[in-house]
C-alpha cells in the first residue's frame, strides 16, 4: 500500500518536473543488509505509522474546527468551552501509553546495536582530512581510501565537467574497505584532527570519529555488493569529499582480497605521519 | 498592591518631562528608553537580520540547486551555513522575540514602560556592534568561522582571525540577552496591574516569564563554553583537547546544555503569540489556560535534560543514550497539550481568518510536523539512520521557520495596527501567507526524504541520486525567500494605506489590555494602571 502511494507521488513529481531527471525521486529509508539497519527500517516505519495516525486525528480535528465552526458559515462560539478535566486527563495519559509502546522496540533494538562482543573481525577507522584509513586489526592490513579521481575532478569548481557523466559520483573511493559476508564485524572509530562520522545507511551503523577516543559498532553484512556513505560530521572544507564505501564479499573471495593486500603493503603501511 | 501605588508616585513625579513625547532626530533612537521605541528598533533589527540570513540562505540553495559546485568553493559555503545559522538563531528570531516582549509586556500587564528603561537600551545597542563584529568575520584572512554555528571543536579551532571575533560577538549577544531578560521578569514580577495575578497573564506574558528564566539560565553556559575555545586556542589550555587530557565532546555537552533550552527560547513565545491570537479569532477564551502554563513550564523543564539527544552518535554509554531517548519522549506529552489545546480552543468556536489568525493556523499544522520528525529523532536506534542528514535539517527548519518565524510574523500582522494606528493591507498579507505556507513546505519538505535517502547536511555537493529533490527544495527556497520582500513592503507601507485602525483592532471581542488603549498606543503606555477583575 504504501509502495503503490510511493510509486503514485513519485510518478506525479516527475510529471511536474521533468528537470533535472536523474529519475531518482527516493522517499523513504530503505531496509539495508544488517540485522541492524532492518531493525532501524522496522521502528522508521512504525513511528512513522504512529505519527501519521496522530496526524490524521489531530489535523482531522483541526481541519473539522476550520470547516465547521467558521463564522463565516454561521458559526455561534461556544464560550462556556474552557477547560474539561476528563478530557484534559485522556489526551495526556493517551501519548503516554503510545510513548511507553514505542519506547519498548527502540530499547531492544538500542540494547542489541550496542552489543559488540564476540566479533569475529575488527577494523580500525581513523577519519583525517579529508579521507579514511582503515586498518585490519588481526591481518595486518592497512590502507587509505580517498575520494576517487573521476569525481575529483568533476566537482572542482568550473571543471567543466557533468556530474551525471560519473558513475557513483561522490561516493566512490579508490580502495574500498572489504569485509566478508555473514560475519560479525566490529569497527573501532577514531579519528586524527577533527571529528569525522563514518555512517553506510544499507549497513544502519553511524558513530562519530572522535580524535582521542575510540567508538565501537558492529555489523553482520546478510549480502555481498558495494554500499556507499559519505562522512556525516561536518570536518572542514572537504567534508562533502570523502566517502565511505564496503564491499561485501564471499568469503573466498574476502581471503583472496586479503591475500593481494598482504602482498601489496609487504613493507608495513604507510603511518599517519605521511598525511 | 504596593508596587502599584509605588508606580503611581514615580508618574506623577515624572509627568513633566513625560509629555514632550520622543526626543527629535537621532537622539529618540539613540538614547531611547521607551519601551516602543526600543521594541520598534529590535524589530527592524531583527529583519534586517532576517534577510541578511536570508540572503545566504539564497546562496545556499543556489550552489545545491544542481549537482556540481558551481558558485560557492566548499570553504565558502561551511561559512555561509555557519553565518546563516548564527544570524537566523541569534539576530533574527531571538531579537524578533525581545522586540515583541518589549512592544506588548507593558501593554499586557497595564505598566507604563518596561522596568529598566536604561539597561533595555544598553541591551538593544549592544546588538549591531555583536553582528558588525560578526559580519566582518567575511572580510578577515581565513574568511567567517565555517565550522557550523555549533562551534564544534577541533574543528572550530582551526579557523583563522575569525574565531576571536565570532566568540567576542557572541559574548555580546550573551550579554544583551541576559539584560534583555532581566529587564522581562523585573517588569512582569513587579509592574502588573492591581488585580492581575499570575494566572491571569495573558499566555504571551506566561510564556516569556519562563522563556526570560530559561535565557538567564543557559546564555553564560554558552559564554564559558566559547570563552574555554578562545582559552583552549590562545593559552594553550585543553579543556577540549584529548592530546591535553582534555575531551572534545565535553564541549559539545556544554553547548547542548545551552542549546536545547535555546531551542525552547526560540519557540515558547512563539506559542505565547499563537495563543492569544486562536482563541481571539476563535471568539472563544483559551481552552484550558492552567494547563497551557504548566505545560509551557513543564516544556522549559525536560529542556534542561534532554541536551544529549543531539549528540546520540558520539558514542555515548547505553544508559545515556536510554535516559536521553526516554526523556526526549516525554517532551512530546506537554507539547502535544498545547496542541490539543489550541485545537479544542477552535473547536465549537466562530472562526474568521485574518492574517494573523492564517498565520497562526499555519504554525499550528506545520509545528506539530515538526514535532512527529521530532519524536521520530527522539527514538535512538533510528537516529543513528536519520542524525546529520537532511532529515534533522528538515525537522528543525519545520519547527524554526513556519514555527518561530511564522509564529513572529503572526504577532506582527495581530499588532502592527496598534503600533502604528493603521490597518495594513489585508490582502496583500493574505497573499503573503498563501505564497509563504505553500513555498515553505515546498522548500523544507522534500528535505525529509533527502535526509532518508541518506543525504548528509552542510554539503556543498552531492551525489546525482539526491538531484531532483534538491532542485524542487531550490524553487521553493527562491519562491519563500522573494515572498518575504512582499513582508517587509506590507510592514512599511502600513501607515500609507489610510486606514485607521480603531482601539480594538480587530472585530472579535478583546480579551487582554492592550486593546484598551487607543490605536497607536500612547508613547507611555498606561499613565495610571488599569485594575484587572
Amino acid at each position: 500500500m504504501s509502495k503503490t502511494i510511493k510509486h503514485a507521488l513519485a510518478v506525479a513529481a516527475g510529471l511536474l518536473l521533468a528537470g533535472p531527471a536523474l529519475a531518482a525521486w527516493d522517499l523513504n529509508l530503505k531496509p539495508g543488509i544488517t540485522e541492524l539497519s532492518q531493525e532501524a527500517y522496522r521502528l522508521h516505519m512504525l513511528i512513522l505509522w504512529w505519527c501519521i495516525g496522530i496526524a490524521v486525528v489531530v489535523f482531522g480535528a483541526m481541519i473539522v474546527s476550520i470547516v465547521k465552526f467558521r463564522k463565516s458559515a454561521g458559526a455561534q462560539p461556544d464560550t462556556s468551552l474552557t477547560h474539561s478535566t476528563t478530557v484534559e486527563v485522556i489526551w495526556t495519559v493517551i501519548p503516554i501509553v503510545i510513548l511507553v509502546v514505542m519506547a519498548i522496540p527502540a530499547a531492544r533494538a538500542l540494547i542489541k546495536i550496542e552489543d559488540t562482543r564476540n566479533s569475529q573481525i575488527s577494523i580500525k577507522i581513523t577519519g583525517f582530512q579529508w579521507k579514511w584509513q582503515y586498518e585490519y586489526l588481526e591481518e595486518k592490513v592497512s590502507f587509505y581510501s580517498t575520494l576517487d579521481a573521476a569525481s575529483n575532478e568533476t566537482r572542482m569548481k568550473g571543471s567543466g565537467k557533468n556530474p551525471a557523466d560519473v558513475p557513483d559520483y561522490l561516493l566512490n573511493v579508490d580502495n574500498p574497505m572489504v569485509v566478508p559476508v555473514g560475519k560479525k564485524v566490529r569497527l573501532l572509530v577514531t579519528a586524527g584532527d577533527v571529528i569525522h562520522a563514518w555512517w553506510v545507511p544499507a549497513l544502519g551503523v553511524k558513530k562519530d570519529a572522535i580524535p582521542g577516543f575510540v567508538n565501537e559498532m558492529w555489523f553482520e553484512a546478510k549480502e555481498v555488493g558495494t554500499f556507499r556513505g559519505q562522512c556525516v560530521e561536518l570536518c572542514g572544507r572537504d567534508h562533502g569529499f570523502m566517502p565511505v564505501v564496503v564491499e561485501v564479499k564471499s568469503e573466498a573471495d574476502y581471503q583472496a582480497w586479503l591475500e593481494a593486500q598482504k602482498a601489496k603493503s609487504a613493507p608495513p603501511a604507510a603511518a599517519p605521519a605521511a598525511i | 498592591m504596593s508596587n502599584a501605588q509605588s508606580l503611581d508616585t514615580t508618574h506623577s513625579h515624572d509627568h513633566g518631562h513625560d509629555d514632550h513625547g520622543p526626543a527629535k532626530g537621532i537622539k529618540r533612537w539613540l538614547y531611547a528608553t521607551n519601551h516602543k521605541d526600543i521594541g520598534t528598533m529590535y524589530m527592524v533589527f531583527s529583519l534586517a537580520m532576517f534577510l541578511t540570513g536570508g540572503l545566504m540562505a539564497m546562496f545556499i540553495r543556489l550552489e545545491l540547486l544542481q549537482p556540481g559546485i558551481q558558485f560557492l568553493d566548499p570553504g565558502k559555503f561551511n561559512s555561509m551555513t555557519t553565518m546563516h545559522a548564527l544570524l537566523m538563531v541569534f539576530g533574527a528570531v531571538m531579537p524578533a522575540f525581545v522586540g515583541l516582549a518589549n512592544w506588548m509586556i507593558p501593554l499586557q500587564v497595564g505598566a507604563p514602560d518596561m522596568a529598566l528603561p536604561r539597561m533595555n537600551n544598553f541591551s538593544f545597542w549592544i546588538l549591531p556592534f555583536a553582528f558588525s563584529l560578526l559580519l566582518l568575520t567575511l572580510l578577515v584572512p581565513g574568511g567567517s568561522p565555517a565550522g557550523g554555528w555549533t562551534l564544534y571543536p577541533p574543528l572550530t579551532l582551526q579557523s583563522g582571525d575569525a574565531l576571536p571575533m565570532a566568540i567576542f560577538a557572541v559574548h555580546l549577544m550573551g550579554a544583551s540577552s541576559i539584560m534583555g531578560a532581566i529587564n522581562v521578569i523585573v517588569t512582569i514580577m513587579n509592574m502588573r496591574a492591581p488585580g492581575m495575578s499570575l494566572l491571569k497573564m495573558p499566555l504571551f506574558v506566561w510564556t516569556w516569564l519562563i522563556t526570560a528564566y530559561l535565557l538567564i539560565a543557559v546564555m553564560p553556559v554558552l559564554a564559558g563554553a566559547v570563552t574555554m575555545l578562545l582559552t583552549d586556542h590562545f593559552f594553550h589550555t585543553s579543556f577540549f583537547s584529548a592530546s591535553g587530557g582534555g575531551d572534545p565532546v565535553m564541549f559539545q555537552h556544554i553547548f547542548w546544555f545551552f542549546g536545547h533550552p535555546e531551542v525552547y527560547i526560540m519557540i515558547l513565545p512563539a506559542f505565547g503569540v499563537v495563543s492569544e491570537i486562536i482563541p481571539r479569532f476563535s471568539r472563544k477564551p483559551l481552552f484550558g489556560y492552567d494547563a497551557m502554563v504548566y505545560a509551557t513550564a513543564s516544556i522549559a523543564f525536560l529542556s534542561f535534560i534532554v541536551w544529549a539527544h543531539h549528540m546520540f552518535t558520539t558514542g555515548m554509554p547505553l544508559a545515556g543514550e536510554m535516559f536521553f531517548m526516554l526523556s526526549t519522549m516525554l517532551i512530546a506529552i506537554p507539547t502535544g497539550v498545547k496542541v490539543f489545546n489550541w485545537t479544542a480552543t477552535m473547536w465549537k468556536g466562530s472562526i474568521s481568518f485574518e492574517p494573523p489568525m492564517l498565520f497562526a493556523l499555519s504554525f499550528l499544522f506545520l509545528f506539530t510536523i515538526g514535532g512527529f520528525s521530532g519524536l521520530m529523532l527522539a527514538i535512538v536506534p533510528v537516529d543513528f539512520q536519520y542524525h546529520d542528514t537532511y532529515f534533522v535539517v528538515a525537522h528543525f527548519h519545520y519547527v524554526l521557520v513556519p514555527g518561530a518565524i511564522f509564529g513572529i510574523m503572526a504577532g506582527v500582522y495581530y499588532w502592527l495596527p496598534k503600533w502604528t494606528g493603521y490597518m495594513y493591507d489585508i490582502k496583500l498579507a493574505k497573499i503573503h501567507f498563501w505564497l509563504s505556507t505553500i513555498f515553505v513546505n515546498v522548500l523544507f519538505f522534500p528535505q525529509h526524504f533527502l535526509g532518508l535517502a541518506g543525504m548528509p547536511r552542510r554539503i556543498p555537493d552531492y551525489s546525482t541520486q539526491f538531484a531532483d529533490w534538491n532542485f524542487v527544495s531550490s524553487i521553493g527556497g527562491f519562491a519563500f525567500g522573494l515572498t518575504q520582500l512582499l513582508f517587509v513592503y506590507i510592514v512599511f507601507t502600513s501607515k500609507k494605506t489610510g486606514i485607521k485602525a480603531t482601539d480594538r483592532v480587530w472585530e472579535p471581542e478583546p480579551q487582554s489590555l492592550e486593546w484598551t488603549l487607543p490605536s497607536p498606543a500612547p508613547y507611555h503606555s498606561f499613565e495610571t494602571p488599569p485594575v484587572v477583575k
